[in-house]
């Protein structure tokens, strides 16, 4: 019964920003849901507010709407659509979440729209609590022992009950256990219970029997409407349970059970999906299973696809999205091929013949403040995945492909060393090699860790065999090691440069040490059947074996494009998606085009995608052996991200052809010193700064340029360490705590210009010409990340006169620096009161940016495609690009000019996640993902983009107000507007004062710190405004803090402010955006929904109409 | 045990040599190679005795995980004469397993091989078939003595097996259902044949209420009619079913006297009482990942396999096969199981299920007489429980 004939147009919903939880995960699903449907000749109409993504490229659907994932909106857009069917299980929570909603509202109903791939049934029987332990129990299966209240009371009263403590407190409805914990004691149970409470979107939470120390598994499930049910694929966490499944190591397919034991996990997973009702698609069931009663006991299922789901789908080559997208319209199992075999069914279990090992990637550095042991909530932003023969050739892969930049810190002690691994972290298995090495036992760590010995055992095998590597170092170093020996160490996963460390030889010489006796690493595909069956799809890992199965494709000149690895805070999706395209437009340029990358969640990792996929770390070592293998024609670096810059150098060195920006390009606009030059040259302006080595310099360098100064670390991400300093003490303590200056680490301090707007341009130039993406004004003002700040196109405060020398500064510099591709330049703005601008050049970035994406989105110019023909070899005058002639006949660089809309990107903070950490912006970047919105004004646009973002602006109600004295004039324009709007305006005493001498009705309210004083002198009819946001009485917050002095009143105000999701500005560009975007909204009440490819055919009828006018 | 120090090595008809190292006993073993997918039960799969004489290749690339355990076994020894491993694991950390699996090996002299490119000696044998192939542990070898030795070796084709796996004596099967599973009261007699039986269909028969008579493979049909069963089951087991030419009249001598139930060589066996062919599959099906259509039902089992020979499709099947794919309406999934009835001295045979990766015959049934058997393995052990309904039905039939 192939696919329905009877739906024609379906809605499907993205998961929106890339949070703590759900990553880009979804946008593969759902990229890949997209194919799928267009394929099968649907019309798709796809809704996803993250411009980021791949899937809301005009290509991959129909009609894309970058429109907030909230009710309202949706059902305007099912309005104005009509689609037959919504397809919400390929958007994570979040679409599943809207789907609920919108059934509840009676939207789906109203419209006549048909859920399919779950029903709403199904979905409330895998996602209430109570529903599933039901369902479970009717099967036969337990799940831990538990009761679900809805109050501190009722939780307090099932203690008493008979629950055991300890307790695991999970709320229901939550992406990733978000807001879920472990509570050990009595003392800590209320306040474990209560930020469950306060997470879960219906109040409701589970409080179940801790299984902490069993061990954790999780399969992978796929039913179609036949009731055909298979497992695409097992997965182990070498974490026991009490760690959550995205912040464990994780191991397909699972290692330490045995046949009888794995088919109980397999009949109760079968039983599972029958029993929720999931009638077509993938789900994913999690296990608790006790090694030593062998007792199992379901822990959760999820009707969706998921994290897991897109991890068992690199593991094993079956696509579970793109399946579980063909079963909702109507196939079955056996009426899908499987892509890889071509001759077989995707009604099957795929075997595969290797081990695969996914490590979670963390950011703990950002949020110093945040308790970084690793519980039920889930805390890690990215992953990798490696694939190996063997475990311990997997894990080694995954290790370093972790790309981390610090050593973890070791306890000398060695008791001090076991109890810090006995708590789960991001750094345990680091720690666990290091006790190995000092003669801590397999039992000492089994016993501190519950980590199945199994594991325990692996580890100490590879650090046997590194001590065996050592006992070489004293008998002639590398060249003394036996081939014998070296091919050992190769199958177990050593790198070169981790051999050499122990033998005291460079990488370089391991490595030519190793070819010299035909050491290399031979290829082997991922193929769902353990070579069974001939495989298509060339989809490689790497391996030291017999035979190498990547043989170099004759007749067809490959190029090799890098990814960006892991996610992390500063390099996300974002460097996928450009990484996807160019992929694409090299495959149509005719080339053979390689991908490497090593993230499991993305959509370049997916081997549709690539005409060659290896799935192997980004480190040098790996990826010049990739090189040698293909003899590629060339190898592009500029669109994964700081990742493949980091290893162009070497590559270059090595002699292989870097594509696009050459090297020396690339250092040019590194290196402070030659940047410099390069400014000069062009007289172009940049802050004062200063390169220092130790504190004196420093010091005397700040001196000379002038406080404040932004101090950072040289060589950095996402702003890492970056700080602004108001004196010479807050430098000192810079230096002392957080980073070491030194002549190997120099530290970079340069002068911050307060006050200043933010520019971010994206740019492509082909050595001769440039062409401009698009300038952005940050939102935020100088000193906020540029990711984390708001941006908005086109910019709304800059004059005509200043846009046209950012445009002619931008050409000077690519052309300048040799720019082949894509570059990123970021200036200050500071105008003068006078008119005049003053335009400084902040920094210059000669990759792909984290902007392009949404520049491609909003402007209608793909810039990575564009890119990539560049770098092949075309030149941008023949490209035909819109804007190109009238900005030459004006005299102007090349740019598109006839935007009419306005786009703004919202950034979205991860600080929920992080309890007790404070939400002011800074320097560092923080966020995890983005949001666009687009409107006919920017007040119209920012307020979508909010929405977005998860801030949903008042329309009416109380506004707090509280900022430091120098915020205190931009203030009071904005109460103004805010009184005349209707709002009650609270604020504290100082910001009080100055409203009522502007004449601006403010109710005055006590301080928190001058709140708990009187209460702890005794005063009971207390107040505070920490009460007031508690109590639900608060509609938004404007909390402008200075510096880094008396922040203690804030933070509790933002902390509790986050707690119940109330907005908060923390600072005067935000608030003003904000205030704008509230008095858009009373002014048009109707919400206003954009089809991205309406706007583009817009734009470009207006092209060809000013062409053909010309 | 990543590594050893004793070379090993397996030496393939066409040449091919992979070096590795020995693992457990000592010595040189020929036989023919075969390979399984399964990422777990290497212990039951090397007490199979249908690989009697075989060497086994796991594509799994480490084998001994979770150690060894008797309630693993699938008869009393070691059946396949060799095992051929990427990584060997020597542990028992899994507290239902108290042995540990190299250790097991070594006790019943089985040589071992790791270290070994599993992944590229799969491909070399699903890329020429099935093959000999010698595999050597130990000290001083030749390579080239290892491949004439390979090039003498007789083949293996036309020998019957079941007479030398099979049991002296008949015996009663006092194992009951195992696997914590409660043991009914049983309801019926039972003979079943073994031609190389396993002990997890043992198990699954005494879950169903059957007391089991296991009778050797030459037992004869009146000795079996004299012991009034209930029903008869025919078993596994290794080798060419042409070979076994007295069971086949045997089985034709209890066909419509008695209930039948036949699985793997037991349905290849049926199928020539029936008057159907069998012929060997070029590399075989070994592995618990085979998806099989039952016709009857509609449903996709996925099932547990092991066999080198198969039963001769009949036109209706090939003539599908060559229409198209085995995926989508085009090929076999197009057809039903009306499409699929024969006629045969002992009525109507019908294919009943289809393997659907490449079409080959799963399972048949006569529709006048109560007879059916399937290729793969219900029993599991190791493998999926999809197809457990097969033993039930049993019961049903000989309690009709």
């Amino acid at each position: 019964m192939p696919r329905r004939t009877d739906i024609r147009k379906i809605l499907l919903l993205g998961s929106g920003p890339i949070v703590i939880g759900q990553a880009c995960e979804f946008d593969y699903s759902g990229t890949q849901a997209c194919k799928v449907l267009m394929e099968e000749g649907f019309e798709v109409v796809l809704v996803n507010s993250n411009p980021a993504t791949i899937m809301t490229d005009p290509t991959f659907s129909h009609r894309t709407y970058i429109e907030p994932l909230v009710p309202d909106v949706v059902a305007k857009i099912i309005e104005v659509e009509r689609p037959d069917a919504l397809l919400p299980t390929l958007g994570g929570q979040t679409a599943l979440n809207l789907a609920v909603a919108l059934s509840e509202n009676g939207t789906l109903e109203k419209y006549g729209v048909e859920l399919i791939g779950a029903n709403y049934e199904a979905i409330h029987r895998a996602e209430a609590r109570d529903e599933f332990r039901e369902c479970m129990a009717s099967i036969g299966l337990r799940v831990p022992d538990s009761a679900v209240v809805r109050s501190l009371a009722e939780a307090r009263a099932a203690l008493k009950d008979g629950l055991h403590l300890p307790l695991i407190i999970r709320p229901s409805f939550t992406l990733g256990g978000h807001g879920g914990g472990v509570a050990t004691s009595e003392a800590d149970f209320d306040a474990v219970v209560k930020a469950g409470l306060d997470a879960s979107p219906t109040h409701q939470v589970l409080l179940e029997e801790s299984v902490l120390g069993w061990k954790e598994f999780e399969l992978e499930v796929m039913r179609d409407k036949k009731d055909n049910v298979v497992i695409v694929c097992s997965i182990e966490n070498i974490d026991p349970m009490g760690v959550h499944t995205g912040d464990s190591i994780t191991v397909a397919p699972q290692q330490t059970l045995t046949d009888p034991q794995y088919q109980r996990l397999r009949d109760a997973s079968l039983a599972i999906i029958r029993a929720i009702g999931v009638e077509t698609g993938g789900s994913n069931v999690q296990f608790a299973f006790s090694p030593e009663t062998d007792e199992i006991v379901v822990i959760e299922m999820n009707p969706r696809v998921s994290r897991s789901s897109a991890l068992a789908s690199k593991a094993t080559g079956f696509p579970i999205a793109k399946i579980a997208a063909k079963l909702a319209v109507g196939y079955t199992l056996d009426e899908v091929a499987n892509d890889i075999t071509r001759k077989t069914p995707a009604c099957f279990e795929p075997t595969i013949d290797y081990v695969v090992v996914k490590t979670p990637r963390w950011a703990f550095e950002k949020f110093p403040l945040a308790d970084q042991t690793l519980t039920t909530h889930m805390k890690s932003v990215g992953e990798n995945m490696a694939i190996g023969r063997t475990f311990k050739e997997a894990f080694q892969k995954s290790m370093r492909s972790r790309e981390l930049d610090v050593r973890p810190d070791v306890p000398d002690d060695n008791d001090a060393l076991v109890a810090k691994i006995a708590k789960p972290s991001a750094e345990r298995y680091d720690l666990i090699f290091e006790a190995y090495r000092r003669g801590v036992t397999l039992e000492q760590l089994f016993e501190a860790t519950l980590i199945d010995q199994w594991f325990l055992e692996e580890f100490r095998e590879i650090i046997e065999a590194e001590d065996h590597l050592k006992s070489f170092a004293d008998k002639g170093g590398v060249s003394a090691v036996p081939r014998e020996e070296l091919w050992q160490a190769k199958r177990l996963g050593f790198s070169d440069e981790y051999i050499g460390r122990f033998l005291g030889a460079t990488e370089l010489e391991v490595r030519a040490r190793r070819k010299a006796e035909g050491i290399i690493p031979t290829y082997k595909s991922v193929d769902t059947c353990a070579a069974e069956f001939e495989a298509y799809t060339p989809y490689f890992y790497s391996t030291y074996e017999q035979e190498n199965e990547a043989l170099p494709v004759p007749g067809k000149e490959s190029v090799i494009i890098l990814g960006s690895g892991p996610n992390r805070i500063g390099q996300g999706i974002e460097f996928d998606y450009c990484c996807v395209h160019a992929v694409m437009e090299m495959r149509q340029l005719g080339y053979q085009a390689i991908m490497v990358n090593c993230n499991p969640e993305t959509v370049s990792t997916d081997y549709d995608t690539s005409d060659r996929l290896y799935f192997e770390p980004l480190t040098f070592e790996d990826v010049l052996n990739i090189i040698e293998n293909e003899k590629p024609k060339g190898v592009v670096v500029q669109f994964g991200g700081q990742t493949p810059l980091k290893i162009a150098e070497r590559l270059h060195a090595a002699g292989v052809p870097i594509m696009g920006t050459s090297q020396d390009a690339i250092d040019l606009a590194e290196d402070r010193e030659r940047f410099g030059d390069v400014l000069k040259r062009l007289k172009l302006k940049a802050p004062p700064f200063g390169t220092v080595r130790n504190e004196q310099e420093a010091l005397a360098v700040a001196e000379r340029i002038g406080y404040p100064v932004l101090v950072r670390p040289s060589y950095v991400l996402g702003g890492r360490a970056m700080e602004i300093v108001y004196d010479e003490e807050t430098l000192q303590r810079y230096l002392k705590t957080a980073v070491k200056a030194s002549p190997r680490h120099p530290v970079l301090i340069d002068r911050f210009l307060e006050h200043s707007t933010e520019i971010d341009v994206d740019a492509l130039c082909d050595g001769d010409d440039v062409y401009i993406g698009a300038v952005m004004q940050h939102v935020e003002e100088a000193g906020i990340h540029s990711g984390d700040s708001a941006c908005v196109i086109p910019t709304v405060s800059l004059g005509d006169t200043a846009v046209r020398r950012i445009e002619e500064h931008t050409a000077a510099l690519a052309k300048e620096l040799g720019v082949v591709g894509l570059m990123n330049v970021q200036y200050a703005v500071q105008q003068s009161d006078h008119g005049g601008a003053s335009i400084y050049v902040l920094e210059v970035n000669p990759r792909g940016s984290r902007t392009v994406p949404f520049v491609s989105k909003a402007t209608g110019v793909s810039l990575a495609r564009i890119a990539t023909r560049v770098i092949a070899g075309q030149k941008l005058r023949d490209l035909g690009l819109p804007g190109w002639e009238e900005s030459v006949a004006a005299g102007r660089v090349p740019s598109r000019r006839d935007l009419e809309h306005v786009a703004v990107k919202e950034a979205v903070l991860p600080f929920p996640r992080f309890p007790g950490v404070d939400t002011t912006l800074g320097p560092e970047m923080k966020s995890t993902g983005e949001v666009m919105g687009v409107g006919t004004s920017f007040p119209e646009a920012f307020a979508k983009a909010s929405l977005g973002a998860g801030d949903k602006l008042p329309r009416k109600g109380s506004i707090f107000i509280s900022v430091a004295d120098a915020e205190k004039d931009a203030v009071v324009l904005m109460a103004l507007m805010l009184n005349t709007l209707g709002f009650r305006i609270l604020a504290t005493e100082g910001t009080h004062r100055a409203l009522v001498l502007n004449g601006i009705d403010s109710v005055p309210v006590m301080k928190h710190t001058v709140g708990m004083d009187r209460r702890a002198a005794g005063e009971t009819e207390i107040t505070t405004v920490v009460d007031l946001i508690e109590a639900g009485e608060i509609d938004m917050v404007i909390n402008i803090p200075r510096g880094r002095g008396a922040r203690s009143d804030g933070y509790e105000i933002r902390r509790a402010a986050l707690r119940q999701g109330v907005p908060t500005m923390t600072n005067a560009a935000a608030a003003h955006a904000a205030v704008q975007a509230i008095a858009n909204a009373h002014r048009r009440q109707d919400i206003s929904v954009v089809c991205l490819q309406d706007l583009h055919t817009r734009l470009a009828a207006t092209a060809n109409g000013s062409q053909a006018g010309r | 045990m990543y590594r050893g120090d004793i070379p090993g090595y397996v030496v393939l008809e066409d040449g091919t040599v992979f070096d590795g190292f020995g693992f457990g006993a000592q010595g040189t073993v020929l036989g023919e190679v075969v390979f399984n997918t399964g990422m777990t039960g290497y212990q039951e799969v090397a007490t199979d005795p249908s690989y009697h004489g075989q060497m086994v290749t796991y594509t799994y690339p480490m084998i001994g995980n979770y150690g060894a355990a008797e309630p693993l076994l699938e008869s009393a020894d070691a059946h396949s004469r060799a095992i051929i491993v990427r990584e060997i694991k020597n542990t028992a950390w899994n507290a239902t397993c108290p042995e540990a699996w190299v250790d097991w090996l070594v006790d019943r002299g089985i040589v071992g091989v790791a270290g070994i490119d599993t992944r590229a000696l799969t491909r070399r044998i699903r890329e020429h078939g099935a093959m000999t192939a010698c595999v050597a542990a130990g000290h001083d070898l030749k390579v080239d003595d290892l491949l004439a030795s390979v090039r003498a070796f007789p083949s293996m084709a036309g020998r019957d097996l079941a007479s030398v796996v099979t049991c002296a004596e008949p015996y009663e099967w006092d194992g009951g259902a195992g696997w914590g599973v409660e043991t009914p009261e049983p309801r019926f007699n039972v003979v079943a044949y073994d031609f190389g039986l396993k002990r997890s269909i043992l198990r699954n028969l005494a879950a169903v209420g059957c007391r089991v008579t296991v009778v050797p493979a030459g037992w004869t049909a009146e000795q079996t009619l004299a012991m009034k069963p209930d029903g008869v089951f025919l078993s596994n087991g290794p080798g060419d079913p042409a070979a076994v030419g007295y069971a086949v009249e045997t089985i034709r001598g209890l066909l419509g006297k008695v209930p039948v139930f036949g699985i793997c060589l037991g349905h290849q066996l049926m199928a020539l009482a029936v008057g159907f062919s069998t012929y060997k599959l070029k590399f075989g099906h070994r592995g618990i990942n085979h998806p099989v259509r039952n016709y009857l039902s509609g449903r996709i089992e996925i099932t547990s396999q092991n066999h080198g020979f198969a039963v001769e499709p009949p036109g209706v099947v090939k003539a599908a096969m060559e229409r198209g794919s085995v995926v989508g309406d085009g090929g076999v999934s197009g057809l039903s199981a009306d499409d699929m009835v024969l006629d045969s001295e002992f009525g109507p045979a019908q294919i009943t299920h289809l393997n659907l990766n490449d079409g080959t015959v799963e399972g048949l049934r006569l529709l006048d007489i109560p007879a059916y058997c399937v290729q793969y393995h219900p029993e599991a052990g190791p493998g999926p429980h999809d197809s457990h309904y097969l033993f039930r039905q049993f019961a049903e039939v000989m309690g009709g």
